[in-house]
């Protein structure tokens, strides 16, 4: 270990030239700011189909007069356009400033990531129209027409194609622990989607490569990108190095080694192979590992920084996510176990989780991530504080409500599920109020979007003051302005 | 780590294997398997139906899939005789198993609830025959007619005054008919 980081300093020394970052920066700029807008694009469309689902549990004779508006056209279209859409697109430019900058290389293909941008969007909304007419596949988490998804996977490539090319040319020998997770998840996002997507699937076994490639989707293409950038965001801004390089080592190969088994435990107590089920509940427990290691990490690291994270918003989003994915990963291995599925499976309790994962884990840190990311792109500072908090709290107390009302809401579900003499509209009735919360809290989550697209588009187009330094949520001492997220 | 061959290399291996695993073992598995006794392929109004049923998002709601006796209530519910099997699905493509209950499971709706004016008033609106239900209604697959203009053929739905239109008849369109084509083949026992 040593070794290693007297070489990476040799790198730095040697061959790095003054201004490198802002080199690195200027050759990834145009193609990640057009991922990460167009991320938030798709949050925003993403967030108003959810808002129309979410409100048809209130009020079932709202918009049922067009096809394209009813509930089960709306949410698949919902969760499309946040899963391909928003996190994978702003994914994508995340992880492509974190592969320039840890590489310490600049990018030369740039060009092909804005193809891959521009077509990738016209995907997107060609699928999303294709769902909202009436075209819907039907399969969870892959509902858009298949050529869709053809498409989809072209992009990946053309995406990150460039990153390979840089790989060649990088300017550090030794690779750090986001770059095997980026590096990772651009293998494991295409491979999941192409392999779904072979004819080689009917009935059951459909619903077990179903549940296989669902629950990786979430686990290996949008979860290495989330830890990538907890794992270089938590330890830049304090200013402290990981807590552990061996920690690190361990949670990357037994994430990669489990994590692609747990999907089947989504078809417990249903028709599919058993001895499946069993093997995806077990690696389902065994997740416990790399989860617990990766806590450790981010968690010691940040462990006794607060004022850091109250000050910075880069690190209260991502220490929030990081915090996420502690409770959500403990969750999930908690959900997987028989007893619990028994009451909890086919509730709005597996909802709550999956929002929790992809939301409160995955979407926080994506937020943190940009608020570091796009004033370096841009040169150019956030407007407002103030709305940075709005943003922050919006979204946080949004995300809140709604775990903490759906998880309530589906133990009662299951529980009167579970009671042969209650009738089943009673299992329903009890959901009721809870289904209300869930709508104030997705309400709050939008407020908070659309405060975000617009710091965004001001910061894109150098809106607002100019300002001198970073825009913190409190001032900084100057001592502290070196570790901390300023624009140099 | 500094080599990326290994990591990519490792990467690949780590999925491939639970890929072979749990997707292409299970098909191999249940390639063989015999459809249930009585299960015959959907015919062209029944395959129309399954679209219907998939066009609209009838799996976010409703289940395909009776757990076995021990596990949950859904015997006791009356929502099958037996857990589900490989058996019941060899026509599926896509499966359409469903995980979420905010409405009751469906592999046995043939068996429980045979009504075709009980399904075409439910989906009419799902309130007139089934109080306090958070089902959507689907008033675009029906049209209103005036008397005059209804055909012999024509299949008409009733609902009581209060979810009626002001005037005019409700005629079921063809996609709705073939949605509950489908249903009804959805019985645990096909011989029955």
């Amino acid at each position: 270990m040593a070794t290693i980081a007297s070489e990476t300093v040799q790198d730095n020394q040697a061959r790095l030239p003054e201004g490198w970052r802002e080199e690195v920066d200027a050759s990834v700029r145009w193609p990640v700011t057009a991922f990460i807008a167009s991320g938030a694009f798709w949050l925003v469309i993403g967030s108003v189909l959810a808002l129309i689902a979410s409100f048809k549990f209130n009020h079932p004779e709202w918009l049922v007069e067009q096809g394209w508006l009813t509930f089960g056209r709306v949410r698949p279209a919902h969760l499309q356009t946040m899963i391909f859409g928003w996190i994978s697109m702003a994914g994508f430019g995340v992880l492509t400033w974190l592969w320039a900058r840890l590489l310490k290389t600049d990018m030369r293909l740039g060009w092909l990531q804005l193809v891959s941008v521009a077509v990738w969007n016209l995907a997107m909304v060609v699928g999303t129209i294709a769902i909202l007419a009436g075209f819907s596949r039907s399969i969870e988490w892959v509902e858009f027409p298949l050529f869709v998804y053809v498409i989809i996977i072209g992009c990946i490539g053309i995406g990150a194609f460039p990153l390979f090319e840089m790989l060649r040319r990088r300017r550090v020998r030794h690779l750090y622990v986001s770059i095997w997770y980026i590096g990772a998840a651009l293998l494991w996002g295409p491979f999941l989607l192409i392999t779904f997507s072979l004819p080689i699937y009917e009935g059951v076994a459909h619903a077990t490569a179903n549940w296989w490639f669902a629950h990786n989707i979430l686990g290996l293409w949008i979860t290495p990108v989330g830890l990538a950038a907890a794992y270089y965001f938590i330890p830049k801004v304090i200013g402290r190095p990981i807590y552990s390089y061996h920690l690190s080592i361990l949670g990357f190969w037994t994430l990669a080694l489990f994590y692609n088994w747990a999907g089947v435990h989504h078809l417990v107590g249903g028709p599919a192979p058993q001895w499946a089920v069993t093997i995806s509940i077990v690696f389902s427990v065994m997740m416990v590992i790399p989860v617990v290691v990766v806590a450790l990490n981010h968690h010691m690291t940040a462990f006794g920084s607060l004022k850091a994270v109250l000050r910075s918003p880069t690190l209260r989003f991502i220490v929030f996510g990081a915090m996420s994915y502690t409770a959500v990963s403990l969750h999930g291995s908690f959900m997987s176990l028989r007893f619990w599925q028994e009451l909890t499976h086919f509730t709005h309790h597996t909802i709550g989780h999956a929002h929790l994962g992809v939301y409160a884990f995955a979407t926080m840190v994506m937020f943190g991530s940009i608020y570091y990311i796009m004033p370096r792109l841009m040169q150019w500072e956030w407007r407002s504080s103030g709305l940075i908090n709005l943003h922050f709290w919006t979204t946080a107390l949004g995300i809140g409500t709604y775990v903490v009302a759906l998880t309530i809401a589906g133990v009662l579900q299951g529980l009167t599920l579970m009671d042969p003499g209650a009738s089943f509209m009673e299992s329903q009735f009890i959901t009721e109020p809870w289904l209300y919360a869930r709508s104030i809290g997705g309400t709050l989550m939008t407020v908070g979007h659309l405060v975000f697209g617009y710091l965004l588009y001001s910061i894109i187009l150098k809106k607002g003051p100019q300002l001198d330094g970073p825009t913190y949520f409190a001032p900084v001492l100057r001592s502290e302005t070196s570790s901390a997220d300023s624009a140099a | 780590m500094i080599r990326a061959s290994v990591l990519f290399i490792g990467s690949l291996a780590a999925i491939l294997m639970s890929f072979v695993a749990l997707s292409v073992f299970p098909s191999v598995q249940l390639m063989e398997i015999e459809p249930t006794e009585g299960r015959i392929d959907y015919n062209f109004a029944e395959s129309q139906g399954r679209q219907v049923y998939m066009r609209e998002g009838c799996i976010y709601c409703h289940t395909q899939q009776v757990r076995p006796d021990g596990f949950g209530t859904d015997i006791q519910r009356g929502w099958g005789t037996r857990g589900s099997e490989p058996g019941d699905y060899v026509y599926d493509f896509p499966h359409l198993l469903g995980t979420m209950r905010t409405g009751p499971d469906l592999a046995d709706i043939g068996q429980r609830q045979p009504s075709r004016d009980w399904h075409l008033a439910h989906f009419y609106n799902p309130r007139s025959v089934s109080p306090g239900s958070l089902m959507p209604s689907f008033p675009y697959l029906f049209e209103v007619k005036d008397e005059a203009e209804v055909l012999a053929s024509d299949v008409t739905v009733t609902v009581s005054e209060e979810f009626a239109p002001d005037e005019g008849v409700i005629v079921a369109k063809e996609d709705v008919l073939n949605l509950y084509a489908y249903l009804m083949t959805l019985k645990q026992d096909p011989t029955n």
